[in-house]
C-alpha cells in the first residue's frame, strides 16, 4: 500500500487533521514528518505517493504567506550534499505521485511554482483578500467536473471552511486564459446553488474568476483555500443539528486520493 | 553597511490594508486623502554584497507577480508627503526575525552576531494633508509610542537606512545596598525607584533577614557580604509581588458586615475556593479532579487514557498600554501555562473574554488612555494573531461594554490541553526534580522587554508604569518549541517544565526548585538578545516563548539535538541542587545567594480589614416608558452588550485542528449565536468537551454576592444549553477587582474589600451547591487608573469558565429554531420556558437603555436549577429537545428572537403561560433577567412526557414555532410584539458589524 507524507514543522498547524483525513479516507500508511527530517535526510520523498502541504501559519507568513518555506526548499540542501529539497520535490512531481497543498500548503505550491505549472516558474499568487481580515467561514465550492483534478472525480458542488487572511488568487491574463482552457481550475466559490459568484461574502476574498482552488495538467498536484481536513465527520458541519450530512465533502477528496494510489 | 530595500504593490494592484487604512483615517481623523500607499521596509544591517542584496530583496522578500522590490530607493513619487513606522530598538520585530532566517537560510551561513533585518512600513499620502495631520494619524493610528518610533517626510526629503539597533554602552555591574541601616524613608525609596511594589513591612522583613549573623557569615563564603544585591532584592520583589503570590487572596481579613459583626478570615483564597473544591472532591469521592490548585492549570480527567487541563489568565495591564502587543502575549502566555501544567499538555483551544468600554466613545479621554476603539481593535488582532498562528483554534467568548473599562480594559485569555494520563508509566500530572539535574532554558532568548511586568501589574495604572513592562509575543517561536516539547516530552527527555512568565527565570527557576532544594543559576550562560543586561535584568526579564526545563545530564545530549532539529533554542543554564539555597552566578561570581524558605515563605502576612458598609437594598422602582415593546426589543438587540459579535469571530480560526462539533456561530445561515462550544479532541472517539462561560459585572453595583452567583450560574446554563453535563463539569475563577486596599488614594478600599470576600463566600456557597469545583484561577487586584484627580476603577468583575465532558458529541443541540418542511401547524415544535421569571430588574440590559437605577437583582437557587439542568442533560441524551438557548442579557423576549432569527422561523408565544411571580407587566415578563431559566424546542409527541419529567418545577409551554417571518409575542388575545425576524436580526447584526 503507498505511504503518505504530511508535512509539519515550522508553523504548519493541520498536520494531525490531516492524517486523520487520509486514515479515514482509507490510507493504510501516514507519517507527520518535519521539514528537518528531510533536511537532515532522515526521511525521503521517495518513499512515498502522497504528500500533504497542510494549512498553517509558516514561519508566521510573516514576509508573505509561505514565502520562507519556498526560499528553504529553494536553498536548503539535503544532508549538506548537493540536492536541495527543491530537486527533491521536483523529482516527486515528475513521477505519478500525488500532492495537495491546502491553504497555506496551496500557497506554497503556488509561489514555489508547482501550480499550475511543476517548473519551479511562479506564475501565479495568492494575496491579501479583498475585505482586508482573515475570516474563518464556510463556502460553498462549484467543482469544475471538465478538470483532470484526481481529487474532485465524481463531485460537482462541496462545501467546506475556509481560514484565511491571504486567498485572492491572481495571476496574469495570459496565465489565466491558459488555466480556463486547460481547465485547470478545479474550484469556484459560488452561491448554495452551486452558481459561480464574485460577490463577498460567498467569493471570501475577491479571487479572479473565483477561483478556490487549481490543479496541474495531469490532475496530479491540486492546491486549494478551502480545508477539506476539517469536514471529515458529520458533526463538522455548521448545520448538522438541523440539516442531515451523508458523506462529509472533505472526507470525499481524501477518498478520491487514496482511491487513485491503490 | 545597510541597505533599505521598498516592497510596492505593482501600480494596478490593489492593496486591501492601504484602501481599509484610508477609510479609517477618514471615519476616525475625519482626513480625506487622494491616495494612500503603503511600503514594507527591510533594512538589512549585515555585510553583503550587492549581489546577495539583490537576492534576498527579489527572493523571500517579494512576491514578483504582484510586487515590485527597490534598493536603497529614493521616496516614491506622485505622493505629498510620507509617514514611516518602525520598532524601537528591542522591541520585538517578528518579521524582521523572519526576514534575518530567511537570508541566512538563501546565503547557506549565519549573520554575525549584532547584525540583522529591521523592518518599517512607509506609508505615502497624496492629498492635502498637513504635517500635523500626519502627526496625528501617527499617533492616534499608526504608531505606539511606547514601542514604535514615526518620522515624516516631505517630497525633498532624503531617507537613509534607519537602524535601531540596541546599544547599552554601560559597564555589567551588581549593585548592592546597605539594607540593614536603610531608614524607613530609604526603604520605601528603594521600592519606589527600583519599581519593586513592595510595602514597608515587606521591605522590614528583608531587612530583618539582612541582620541576621548566621546568614551574614555564610554569604562572605560567597564573596557576598551584608548588603543585598540588586539580583536579590529583585527577585524577591517577582516572588513577593502580588502577581506571584496573591498576597490579598492569601491575607488575613477582619470582616465586618452591614451589622457590624466581625469575622476573621484567614485568606479568601483558602477558606473559600479551595475548601469548596476540596469539599466536592469529597463529595464526588471519584476520580475526576486529577490535579486543582498546585501546578500552572487544573487537571480533570477526561477519558481512561486521557486528561484535560484549563486555565485562564488575565492581562490587563499591558494590554491597556499596548493593545496588540498585550493581548498576544497574553494568550501565547497562557499557552505556556498549560504547556508547562504536569509535563505539559497538547494545546487544544483558546477562549477570549474582553471588557471593553463603548468603542463608539465619543468624550474627551484621559490623559495616557487609548481610545476604547483603538483598544478593541488592538486586543482582538493580538487574540487573532496568537490563536491562529499557533494553530490553536479561539472556540469561545465574549466582549463586555461598559465605560469604566476605560482606564483598564480586562483581558482575559484562556487555554485549554489534553495530555496521556500516563507518560513512560508515570502519571503525567506529577513532575519530580534530582539534585544535578540541568535547568535549561528553551525558545525564545532573553532582552530588556517585559522587565517589571509582575510588579507592574500589581501596581494601579499610573504615570511612571514602565515602557520596559510591554512587548509583543512571537507566536512562530512558541510554535516551534510546543512541537519540540511535545515529542521531547513523549521520548522523557526531561523530568519537570514549567513556563516563564511574570518574574522570568527568578519565578520558574525558582518555583521548581523546590522540588530539588535549591538551584545554581549562571546567569551568564542565558542566551541574550542583545548585550548589556545586567544580571539582575537577566533574572527577572520577561521575555517571551521561553520554558524552563529540568533534565537529566544523562539526556541532555539527545535534548539538545532534538531541539536543534526543530529549530529551537535550548541552553543549559545551571542545575538544580538540594543546598537550600536559590544561588545566582554571573561570571563564576555570586550575586544572588538566599534561602529558598525565606524566599517563598518570608513574606509578611497581610493583614486587611474589609467593612461591608451600604448593604445594597432592594429600591421599587416605577417601570414606565412611552416607547412600544417591539421598539425596546430592537433597541436591545442593537444594544453593545446583545449584538452580534460575529464580525469579531471570524477573525479567529475557530476551527483548526478538525475537532469543532458546536461553533461559535450555528443556524440556517451559520450566524446564531452558540451558548457554548463543543469540541472533540480524539480523532477515534464520540467524547466530546463543552466550555462556556459567564460574566455580568453589572450585577456587582448591587451586590458581589449575587453577581458571583449569577457569573457561575450563567456559566454552567451555557454549557448545559448545548448538552453539558453538570455532574461531569469544572470550572475556573477570574477574579478582577478595584483596588480592595485601603489608602489615601483609595478611601473605600475597605468596602471593595467587603466587596471580595462577599464575592468568595458565594462563590463558596454556589460552587458546593452546584457540585461544579474550581480547578484553578487568577486574581488581578488593581484595575484602576490614577492620573492626577482622575480615577476610574473597573466595576468588579468576575469570569467562570465551565469545562465540562459529554460521552458523546452528537447529543448536542444549538439554539436555532428548526421548521419542519411539509408538515401543518400543529406538528411543529413546541416552545418551553424551564425556571420561573422574577420581578428581578436591576441590572438589567432593559433598565441600562430606560436609564433606571434600582429595583431587585436576579438570586440564584441553586439546587432547583440543578434539578432543572439535570433534566435537560437527560432530554439531550435523548435528543428530545431540537434547539435549546438560555435567557440571560436583555430576557426572554431577545433569547427567544436570536432563536428565531439563527433558524429564519418565527414563532406565537402566549406570556400568559409563562410560570412568572410579579406585577402583571409585560416589560418584566419579556426582558426580566431572572436567573436559571432556558428555553428549548420539542415535538408535540413529547408533551405529555416533559410535563412528567419537570413535574414540581417551573416549567411550561409557551408558544409553537410558526412557518412565517413573524415573531408574535402576545398575552392572551392581546399583540404585545409582532415584528419582522428579518428586522429584528439587521438590528442584531448592525451595530459591531463594520468594525
Amino acid at each position: 500500500m503507498a505511504k503518505c507524507l504530511v508535512l509539519s514543522g515550522f508553523g504548519i498547524n493541520c498536520e494531525f487533521e490531516s492524517k486523520n483525513a487520509l486514515l479515514l479516507a482509507g490510507a493504510k500508511s501516514v507519517d507527520i514528518v518535519h521539514i528537518s527530517a528531510l533536511i537532515d535526510g532522515d526521511k525521503s520523498l521517495k518513499d512515498y505517493k502522497l504528500v500533504v502541504f497542510p494549512g498553517g501559519f509558516l514561519d508566521g507568513d510573516d514576509l508573505g504567506s509561505a514565502k520562507v518555506q519556498v526560499n528553504r526548499f529553494k536553498y536548503k540542501k539535503i544532508k549538506n550534499g548537493k540536492r536541495r529539497l527543491m530537486d527533491e520535490l521536483l523529482d516527486f512531481v515528475a513521477h505519478d505521485n500525488l500532492a495537495i497543498g491546502i491553504c497555506n500548503g496551496f500557497q506554497f505550491m503556488t509561489k514555489a511554482g508547482i501550480l499550475p505549472i511543476p517548473d519551479f516558474n511562479q506564475r501565479a499568487t495568492l494575496t491579501f483578500n479583498d475585505s482586508g481580515k482573515f475570516e474563518d467561514r464556510w463556502v460553498y465550492l462549484r467543482v469544475n467536473t471538465k478538470s483532470p483534478c484526481i481529487f474532485t472525480r465524481g463531485l460537482k458542488g462541496i462545501y467546506l471552511p475556509v481560514r484565511h487572511g491571504e486567498g485572492k488568487f491572481f495571476c496574469s491574463k495570459t496565465v489565466l486564459e491558459q488555466i480556463i482552457s486547460e481547465n485547470l481550475h478545479v474550484l469556484q466559490y459560488a452561491t448554495s446553488d452551486f452558481n459561480i459568484t464574485e460577490k463577498y461574502p460567498e467569493n471570501p476574498n475577491g479571487s479572479q474568476m473565483s477561483i478556490a482552488g487549481i490543479c496541474d495538467r495531469s490532475g496530479r498536484l491540486f492546491g486549494l483555500m478551502p480545508h477539506p481536513e476539517a469536514f471529515i465527520y458529520p458533526a463538522n458541519h455548521p448545520r448538522w443539528t438541523r440539516e442531515i450530512i451523508k458523506e462529509p465533502d472533505g472526507l470525499k477528496i481524501f477518498k478520491n486520493a487514496i482511491n487513485y494510489l491503490r | 553597511m545597510a541597505f533599505r530595500i521598498e516592497i510596492a504593490y505593482k501600480k494596478e494592484i490593489n492593496d486591501p490594508q492601504a484602501t481599509g487604512l484610508k477609510h479609517k483615517i477618514k471615519d476616525f481623523l475625519h482626513i480625506s486623502l487622494e491616495d494612500l500607499k503603503i511600503s514594507q521596509i527591510y533594512t538589512i544591517d549585515a555585510e553583503l554584497t550587492e549581489k546577495e542584496v539583490e537576492a534576498i530583496a527579489s527572493g523571500p522578500l517579494c512576491d514578483s507577480i504582484i510586487q515590485d522590490y527597490y534598493i536603497n530607493p529614493k521616496l516614491p513619487s506622485g505622493f505629498d508627503i510620507y509617514l514611516e513606522v518602525g520598532f524601537l530598538p528591542g522591541v520585538t520585530d517578528n518579521v524582521g526575525k523572519t526576514a534575518t532566517e530567511a537570508s541566512e537560510i538563501l546565503l547557506g551561513r549565519k549573520f554575525k552576531e549584532d547584525e540583522k533585518v529591521y523592518t518599517s512600513r512607509l506609508y505615502c499620502f497624496k492629498g492635502k494633508v498637513s504635517k500635523e495631520e500626519v502627526e496625528k494619524i501617527a499617533l492616534e493610528l499608526l504608531c505606539n509610542p511606547l514601542i514604535e518610533y514615526y518620522q515624516i517626510y516631505n517630497r525633498e526629503s532624503i531617507v537613509k537606512p534607519i537602524i535601531p539597533k540596541v546599544s547599552i554602552k554601560s559597564s555589567i555591574t551588581v549593585e548592592k545596598f546597605d539594607i540593614q541601616r536603610f531608614t524607613d524613608e530609604e526603604l520605601l525609596k528603594l521600592s519606589k525607584d527600583r519599581l519593586l511594589a513592595l510595602n514597608l513591612e515587606e521591605l522590614k522583613a528583608i531587612q530583618r533577614f539582612f541582620r541576621n549573623t548566621d546568614f551574614i557569615t555564610l554569604r562572605k563564603k560567597f564573596k557576598l557580604d551584608n548588603r543585598i544585591t540588586d539580583v536579590e532584592i529583585e527577585a524577591i520583589a517577582q516572588t513577593w509581588s502580588e502577581h506571584c503570590k496573591h498576597k490579598i487572596f492569601n491575607a488575613t481579613i477582619d470582616y465586618y458586615d452591614s451589622n457590624g459583626n466581625k469575622e476573621t478570615i484567614k485568606s479568601l483564597f483558602k477558606t473559600y475556593i479551595k475548601a469548596s473544591t476540596e469539599k466536592i472532591k469529597e463529595m464526588r469521592g471519584d476520580d475526576f479532579l486529577v490535579s486543582v490548585f498546585v501546578d500552572n492549570a487544573g487537571v480533570i480527567s477526561f477519558d481512561e487514557r486521557y486528561n484535560l487541563v484549563f486555565k485562564v489568565e488575565t492581562h490587563n495591564s499591558p494590554s491597556a498600554l499596548d493593545p496588540y502587543g498585550g493581548a498576544l502575549t497574553g494568550i501565547v502566555g497562557v499557552n505556556r501555562d498549560v504547556l508547562g501544567t504536569g509535563m505539559g499538555a497538547k494545546l487544544i483551544f483558546n477562549t477570549d473574554v474582553f471588557c471593553f468600554a463603548d468603542p463608539f466613545y465619543k468624550d474627551k479621554l484621559p490623559p495616557r488612555i487609548l481610545h476604547p476603539r483603538r483598544i478593541y481593535d488592538g486586543v482582538i488582532t493580538g487574540i487573532e494573531h496568537g490563536g491562529n498562528k499557533s494553530g490553536i483554534p479561539t472556540i469561545n467568548g465574549s466582549i463586555v461594554f461598559d465605560n469604566r473599562f476605560l482606564g483598564k480594559p480586562l483581558v482575559y485569555c484562556g487555554t485549554g490541553g489534553i495530555m496521556p494520563k500516563k507518560i513512560k508509566d508515570k502519571p503525567s500530572h506529577l513532575k519530580s526534580i534530582n539534585n544535578g539535574d540541568l535547568i535549561v532554558m528553551c525558545g525564545g532568548r532573553i532582552g530588556k522587554d517585559g522587565i517589571h511586568g509582575a510588579t507592574f501589574s500589581s501596581e494601579e495604572l499610573h504615570e511612571g508604569s514602565p515602557a520596559t513592562a510591554v512587548q509583543i509575543g512571537d507566536p512562530i517561536t512558541q510554535k516551534k518549541m510546543a512541537d519540540f516539547l511535545y515529542v521531547a516530552r513523549d521520548k522523557g527527555l526531561y523530568n519537570a517544565i514549567t513556563d516563564n512568565g511574570a518574574g522570568g527565570l527568578s519565578s520558574s527557576v525558582g518555583e521548581m526548585s523546590q522540588m530539588s532544594g535549591g538551584c545554581e543559576i549562571e546567569l551568564d550562560k542565558a542566551p541574550l538578545k542583545y548585550h548589556g543586561l545586567n544580571p539582575w535584568e537577566i533574572l527577572i526579564s520577561e521575555s517571551q516563548e521561553r520554558m524552563t526545563l529540568a533534565v537529566s545530564p544523562k539526556k541532555i545530549n539527545r535534548l539538545l539535538r532534538l531541539a536543534k532539529k526543530y529549530d529551537v533554542e535550548a541552553t543549559v543554564i545551571g542545575r538544580f541542587t538540594n543546598s537550600g539555597y536559590f544561588h545566582c552566578l554571573y561570571e563564576g561570581k555570586t550575586v544572588a545567594l538566599l534561602p529558598l524558605e525565606f524566599l517563598h515563605n518570608g513574606l509578611p502576612e497581610m493583614k486587611l480589614i474589609a467593612r461591608y458598609s451600604n448593604p445594597y437594598e432592594p429600591i421599587p422602582v416605577i417601570l414606565k416608558t412611552d416607547k412600544k415593546l417591539g421598539t425596546i426589543l430592537k433597541d436591545l438587540l442593537s444594544s453593545l452588550n446583545i449584538c452580534s459579535k460575529e464580525s469579531v469571530v471570524r477573525k479567529y480560526d475557530h476551527e483548526v485542528q478538525g475537532m469543532s462539533v458546536i461553533k461559535p456561530f450555528m443556524g440556517i445561515f451559520n450566524d446564531g449565536p452558540s451558548d457554548a462550544a463543543v469540541i472533540k479532541p480524539l480523532p477515534n472517539s464520540k467524547k466530546g468537551v463543552v466550555i462556556s462561560h459567564g460574566i455580568c459585572p453589572k450585577f456587582s453595583d448591587y451586590d458581589t454576592y449575587h453577581m458571583t452567583a449569577l457569573a457561575l450560574d450563567e456559566a454552567i446554563r451555557n454549557a448545559v444549553a448545548v448538552g453539558g453535563n453538570i455532574d461531569k463539569m469544572a470550572c475556573l475563577d477570574n477574579f478582577c477587582w478595584c483596588d480592595p486596599i485601603k489608602s489615601d488614594k483609595n478611601p473605600d478600599g475597605e468596602f471593595k474589600l467587603a466587596q471580595l470576600v462577599r464575592a468568595n463566600k458565594a462563590l463558596y456557597d454556589y460552587t458546593v451547591a452546584y457540585g461544579v469545583p474550581c480547578i484553578s484561577g487568577k486574581d488581578s487586584m488593581k484595575n484602576d487608573y490614577i492620573m492626577g484627580d482622575i480615577k476610574i476603577s473597573i466595576p468588579p468583575t468576575l469570569l467562570f469558565s465551565v469545562i465540562s465532558v459529554i460521552d458523546d458529541v452528537t447529543k448536542t443541540q444549538t439554539l436555532d429554531i428548526k421548521f419542519k418542511k411539509d408538515q401543518n401547524i400543529v406538528a411543529q415544535d413546541i416552545i418551553y420556558v424551564v425556571g420561573r421569571t422574577k420581578d428581578e430588574m436591576a441590572g438589567s440590559e432593559l433598565f441600562r437603555l430606560l436609564n433606571i437605577k434600582g429595583g431587585k437583582i436576579p438570586e440564584v437557587d441553586a439546587q432547583k436549577n440543578k434539578n432543572i439542568y439535570r433534566r435537560i442533560y437527560y432530554l439531550m441524551q435523548s435528543k428530545i429537545i431540537t434547539a435549546c438557548h438560555d435567557i440571560s442579557d436583555g430576557g426572554l423576549a431577545v433569547a427567544l428572537a436570536e432563536m428565531c432569527f439563527s433558524g429564519n422561523c418565527g414563532c406565537i408565544l402566549d406570556l400568559n403561560f409563562l410560570r412568572y411571580s410579579g406585577p402583571n407587566d409585560p416589560l418584566i415578563k419579556l426582558f426580566s433577567e431572572s436567573a436559571g431559566r432556558l428555553i428549548f424546542t420539542a415535538s408535540p409527541r413529547y408533551d405529555a412526557i416533559l410535563e412528567k419529567i419537570f413535574y414540581g418545577l417551573p416549567f411550561s409551554m409557551v408558544g409553537r414555532v410558526t412557518d412565517s417571518n413573524r415573531f408574535v409575542i402576545k398575552h392572551k388575545t392581546k399583540v404585545l410584539i409582532d415584528e419582522d425576524l428579518s428586522e429584528l436580526k439587521e438590528c442584531w447584526q448592525k451595530t459591531l458589524r463594520d468594525l
